[in-house]
């Protein structure tokens, strides 16, 4: 009888054991999410002068800022014309048929094989 | 914000204060420094180092607008664990919400569902939890290296980190919405939005298989914090084992599709040629191309850096990370002759398969010129490979890196 009761008491405090870590767990691991605010800073960057460069400022900018242009190795014309043309079908920037070839050659020139 | 602004001071000091006290364990250069050499072949390898970002420390300044910051490579020297100030943000378009309300967020379930659902915070945390280490890793990592060189953002190696992600599986939110039979993808949709009208919206699409894996997860913590805005506070998705393009950040919209997702983002963009390693030569044309998917295996070394001087008959300690990709690191390999020899590195703690893997190894040079070597061999048995692959997107770059140092 007295072993009985031992075992129904150790039972019942391994239970109690189990369910306290159980809870532990979750109070360790319960997330409250804060509110975030922020501010992004302007890029301070322009292109290197050269003729074409407000046309390019004017266009390319409104979606990206200078980094996207001064980072690039040089790259052949051809890739240049490609990027422009990928940029106004597919991202859809409003560039006017007229701006292209100032724009390309502004890259080519700054951006061009060396 | 007061108080959010001193806390992301203190962090900031704190960290200097790391790197200070690290700075002996570094064979790169001083935090004074504000550019950063990369170095990429061809040219324009100097980067600015930035703190202007919001709830970021260092970064290297790849582009201001939609951000674009690559971790400092010396970062990776630190730990498995990328923390959370230094960890890589890339952004397609640049209307990105500065001010997230934690009451007002909703995350929507729709489309080919019995019930459409509209998710608190609050009911999202109050799903079961699971938690598992991660890399993400940008699809053009390392696009800088390719050669010839490719257009697009010209990545060193930091365009990955490593994280423990904290959410609820994105099965147990699918489930309570209640897949319709016939549902084929899961397409997801964050809060930014494109700059221009007509724009493609930034979406990306899975499998409803591969959703419902149970181990892709709408994340609401990263290293056991909520994430930085940048890296897409509130809820991220994670899809582990696969490239950073599906891990939409500001997760906000989730909806099954009853038909195979067309979307630009899925067809045109982030898709590789259907090769080997996604590798064609150059002006190669008419290879059938698929959506980009699964990370494959990659080491570096962390504590040296290409050019180093080592001391002739001492032990050098050479150590880095390796990833298995979408399975885990099964050996690392080192070698110091360039390739023609090789041993077995020392394995550090296995934080889960997805995760990086620290290596260690011991290395004595005589006087002379080196060229050190790693490899990753994952549980699949993919090693990475002994030439570098190319494609026109700059993608999946997993060759085996090499390592100049000389011994005197």
């Amino acid at each position: 009888m007295k072993t009985v009761m031992t075992r129904k008491v150790l039972f019942l405090a391994l239970v109690v054991a189990a369910v306290s870590v159980v809870q532990q767990a979750q109070a360790k691991t319960r997330f409250v999410l804060k509110s975030e605010d922020v501010k992004l800073p302007q890029s301070d960057r322009g292109l290197p002068e050269g003729p074409g460069r407000d046309v390019v400022q004017s266009n390319c900018f409104t979606c990206h800022s200078a980094g996207m242009i001064l980072t690039q190795p040089p790259l052949p014309k051809a890739t240049w014309e490609a990027e422009v043309t990928k940029m106004r079908n597919v991202y859809k920037a409003p560039i006017d048929d007229k701006d292209v070839p100032a724009i390309v050659d502004y890259l080519t020139a700054v951006k061009g094989p060396k | 914000m007061e108080n959010a602004i001193s806390a992301a001071l203190s962090r900031r000091n704190l960290l200097r204060y790391a790197g200070a006290t690290g700075l002996a364990t570094f064979t790169s250069p001083s935090l004074a420094q504000s550019v950063v050499n990369l170095p990429l072949p061809g040219g324009v390898d100097e980067r600015q180092i930035t703190t202007a970002f919001p709830q970021k420390g260092r970064m290297i300044l790849q582009r201001t607008r939609p951000p674009m910051l690559e971790t400092p490579f010396e970062v990776f020297d630190k730990g498995v664990f990328t923390p959370n100030e230094e960890f890589f943000v890339r952004w397609h378009w640049a209307v990105i919400p500065t001010s997230i309300d934690v009451k007002n967020f909703r995350l929507n379930v729709r489309g080919h569902v019995e019930r459409p659902l509209s998710l608190s915070l609050k009911e999202v945390l109050a799903l079961p939890q699971i938690e598992y280490a991660a890399v993400n890793q940008c699809s053009g990592n390392s696009r800088g290296f390719f050669q010839p060189r490719v257009p697009g953002g010209e990545w060193g190696n930091g365009a990955m980190g490593n994280a423990l992600w904290t959410g609820v599986s994105l099965k147990a939110v699918l489930d309570r919405a209640g897949v319709k039979a016939g549902a084929v993808q899961v397409r997801f949709n964050g809060l930014d939005d494109p700059v221009v009208k007509d724009g493609p919206d930034f979406i990306k699409s899975l499998s409803v298989d591969h959703a419902r894996d149970g181990e892709v997860m709408i994340a609401y913590a990263m290293n056991s914090e909520q994430l930085p805005l940048l890296n897409g506070f509130p809820l991220r998705l994670i899809v582990p084992g696969w490239y950073a393009t599906y891990w939409m950040k500001m997760l906000n919209d989730i909806e099954v599709l009853d038909s195979p997702d067309t979307n630009f983002w899925m067809k045109t963009a982030y898709t590789i040629p259907d090769t080997p390693h996604a590798n064609i030569k150059p002006g190669q044309t008419g290879v059938p191309l698929v959506p980009i998917n699964k990370l494959n295996a990659r080491s570096f070394i962390t504590n040296i850096t290409a050019g180093a001087k080592l001391e002739a008959g001492e032990p050098a300690t050479v150590r880095g990370i390796a990833f298995g990709g979408d399975a885990g690191v099964k050996r690392v390999d080192f070698s110091h002759d360039g390739g023609k020899t090789w041993e077995a590195a020392r394995l550090g703690k296995d934080e889960g398969k997805y995760s990086f893997r620290r290596w260690y190894t011991r290395f004595t040079p005589e006087k002379g010129d080196y060229t050190l070597m790693v490899r990753c061999t994952n549980d699949r048995d993919d090693v990475q490979p002994d030439q570098p692959n190319w494609n026109p997107s700059g993608f999946m770059r997993n060759v085996i890196e090499a390592t100049p140092v000389s011994a005197a």
